[in-house]
């Protein structure tokens, strides 16, 4: 089994690194087995194609930009995640959704993909999340973990962490 | 009358590059390039602790997180003056070139190959003779019949299943598509090849780096690695052995094929060879410094005015007073206030938004001269500097092109006769990105024995610790990198940071107007640009894409509502 736990954004641009944070949070709060891999992608682009080729699940946490007011929780699956790769001026706006449309052409698509997303506050520079972020981090890192849970990996909380 | 096209990225929250263009008699006669986000990350290091800034400013951008990171500890090093020991120089010189290599290939193949390569042509391509070709041209292990073939047929499954996936929204069939079918198919298997090989070089970064996709073993004083031939865990032979691997195949893939493709795709385009000129006078830094205080280097740096190579001026050391004193930042076409160049230690970031002035201010990027004048940076400037100081492998790879695509384009009925003069154009700046490539691999095997040999020598420092003086010190970080000269100016007071200003190679060459009301870059090379659609400006992401843009790339939201990522409008 293998299954990528995966969060994307931008930590100097307040809640665009929600991502980043929630994953941070679970190797902090959790022990991850065998089978898992909890990875801070940052802002990458390119670089995240081997990590993300093949996996058999695919778990993402971003911030996504649906129209929706700030705050609205996401869950997207499978074919919902939008795989594009569109002619861009600057093409280095490289994001996860391009990547996927790159493994589409190579056939390396993770057999399953499961996006959490949430709309962010704020995307002011500051390195800090917003509070009303902050207050949603655990719901994000919650539905993490029950998905994982659904996959048959129940995480064991780390001892002497009080989070 | 003067018809305006605005190609503006619209989704994405804040957008990011925007240019706009006026066409007359189908040539552009007018020309603004503006960077539609602010960013002001460097106040965010303002208070800092210096030690800490790369692990910062490597999260700047998406692209170039190892080129920021490493900018940082240069500059916080040259104001402490500290020394790197050469192990650690060499370390990060084979994160430099990986990185660079692999971001060469992807620049080419996947983001901008598709200007000039059809991909439903080539399913009309004969496979035979595409191999025939591709074969008479290069030695590369993968360009076969079957090979073709099966390229070909892969191509055909996703047109028929319209799942075009990452080739949706090509211009298939635009007029300024010239590559016959063969052609298209060889660049085709080869965009598919790269995406496999582009993840080698990557896995070298990784292993130096300590982690993917952001490294983790640099220190203010040199690298976090240790290195122990006989251990397990850390650097030894088996890891470099491993590397020396991963370097043989992408040599191989460069050198066979994406030199080889940039001239048989370039010998069909030679008119591109007489467009996208733009700002002449050119500056790249030197860089893969070899000793412990920066002053020898195994690429050459300086600046050239007005194209003549033979006013080129080199750049020596890390400490050169004619870079540190050359570089100014106007803001005068900007939306930020004060008009006067201001030195980068001086820099001021203070917001001063207004709408879209033609004739004002109409951009977030600041407007960087050296010596007073704007100048080209990336690939070309950094070829044409290193011919210039006499690099062998620079000039060996410079003449292999150009011999190749001079016979490709006289194989199919040209004239050839295509020169080093023909750099100075939009075609010109693809080639030199590809003899780059190919001198970064010369360079890869060059530092790996290098580092070798040092290790074999007993040495194995890889680090000196920095301590921070009272009172106010100031330093430059600068890198060569894949975009062109990046530079990162600390200024550090009582151990703390009292301003930070990353100068990005982008904004060298996507600035405003400066101070003089002279254009950047990307304004200047697009003068005289043909456009025979205007609908479908083509032409004008040709010279835009050839400077490799990376603009505001650090927002990384996953948008579901589909829009269209570049909004083309003829006004």
């Amino acid at each position: 089994m293998s299954i990528l736990v995966l969060g994307v954004g931008n930590i100097l641009l307040t809640d665009e690194g929600i991502g980043v944070r929630v994953v941070e949070a679970l190797e902090q709060r959790y022990q991850i087995p065998e089978g898992v891999e909890v990875m801070d992608g940052g802002t990458a682009g390119m670089e995240l194609l081997s990590s993300i080729a093949s996996r058999e699940h695919l778990i993402l946490i971003d911030a996504v930009n649906t129209g929706a007011a700030p705050g609205t929780l996401v869950k997207l699956q499978d074919d919902e995640v939008p795989a594009l790769f569109k002619n861009k001026i600057s093409p280095h706006q490289l994001g996860i959704s391009d990547l996927l449309g790159v493994l589409t052409v190579t056939g390396e698509m993770p057999k399953k993909m499961t996006l959490f997303g949430v709309v962010p506050f704020s995307l002011d520079t500051s390195t800090e999340l917003s509070e009303s972020m902050r207050q949603l981090l655990d719901a994000l890192l919650e539905a993490t973990v029950t998905e994982l849970a659904a996959q048959g990996v129940v995480l064991e909380a780390r001892v002497a962490e009080a989070s | 009358m003067a018809q305006r096209i605005v190609v503006d990225p619209v989704t994405r929250i804040e957008g990011h590059l925007r240019i706009d263009v006026e066409v007359e008699n189908g040539k552009v006669s007018k020309a603004w390039s503006s960077g539609q986000m602010w960013r002001g990350i460097e106040q965010i290091l303002q208070g800092r602790d210096p030690l800490d800034a790369w692990v910062f400013t490597q999260r700047i951008c998406g692209v170039c997180t190892t080129v920021h990171a490493l900018a940082s500890v240069r500059s916080v090093e040259n104001a402490l003056n500290l020394e790197v020991p050469v192990n650690a120089q060499l370390i990060r010189n084979l994160i430099i070139t990986a990185h660079g290599v692999h971001d060469h290939i992807v620049h080419f193949y996947h983001l901008s190959a598709l200007d000039w390569v059809d991909i439903v042509s080539a399913l009309d391509a004969d496979p035979a003779k595409a191999a025939a070709l591709a074969e008479s041209l290069s030695s590369w292990e993968m360009n076969s019949v079957h090979e073709m073939r099966k390229v070909q047929e892969k191509l055909k499954g996703f047109v028929n299943s319209g799942q075009l996936g990452v080739f949706a929204n090509g211009y298939w069939g635009h007029s300024a598509m010239k590559l016959p079918p063969e052609v298209n198919l060889i660049a085709a298997a080869h965009y598919l090849q790269a995406l496999e090989i582009q993840r080698e070089a990557n896995k070298i970064v990784t292993i130096l780096g300590g982690k993917t996709p952001h490294i983790q073993n640099l220190a203010v004083g040199g690298v976090t690695n240790s290195i122990n031939m006989n251990s397990q865990s850390v650097l030894n032979m088996e890891r470099l052995v491993y590397i020396k691997s991963l370097i043989d195949k992408l040599e191989s893939f460069v050198k066979n094929a994406y030199l080889v493709d940039l001239a048989a795709v370039g010998a069909f385009y030679t008119d591109w060879a007489g467009y996208g000129k733009g700002v002449t006078d050119y500056l790249c830094v030197p860089d893969l410094p070899t000793d412990a205080k920066g002053t020898k280097f195994a690429m050459p740096g300086g600046y050239i005015r007005n194209g003549d190579l033979s006013t080129f001026k080199p750049i020596t050391s890390f400490q050169d007073e004619f870079f540190k004193q050359g570089v100014a930042e106007s803001s005068k076409h900007s939306w930020y206030t004060g008009e006067t160049p201001l030195h980068p230690w001086d820099g001021e970031t203070i917001p001063n938004y207004d709408d879209f002035n033609d004739e004002g201010q109409y951009s977030w990027i600041k407007s960087p001269t050296f010596q007073g004048r704007p100048a080209q940076v990336g690939p070309l400037a950094n070829v044409l500097c290193m011919a210039a100081a006499g690099h062998e492998s620079t000039k060996t790879h410079l003449n292999f092109l150009v011999d190749t695509l001079n016979t490709v384009n006289k194989m199919v009925g040209g004239k050839g006769g295509v020169g080093i003069e023909h750099l100075h154009s939009t075609l010109g700046r693809h080639a030199a990105r590809a003899v780059r490539c190919a001198v970064m691999l010369d360079e890869l095997n060059a530092q790996w024995q290098m580092l070798v040999n040092n290790i074999a020598s007993g040495d194995t420092d890889t680090y000196n610790r920095p301590s921070f003086p009272k009172g106010e010190i100031r330093g430059v970080g600068f890198h060569e990198a894949p975009r062109g000269v990046l530079s990162h100016w600390c200024v550090i007071e009582d151990g703390k940071i009292k301003n930070y200003q990353a100068v990005v190679p982008s904004t060298w060459n996507a600035g405003p107007r400066n101070a003089k009301d002279e254009p950047g870059p990307y304004e200047a090379s697009l003068l005289g640009n043909p456009v025979s659609n205007p609908e479908s400006p083509l032409e004008v992401l040709r010279t835009v894409h050839s400077f490799d843009p990376c603009i505001a790339c650090a927002i990384h939201m996953v948008d579901t509502e589909n829009n269209e990522i570049v909004k083309v409008r003829a006004l």
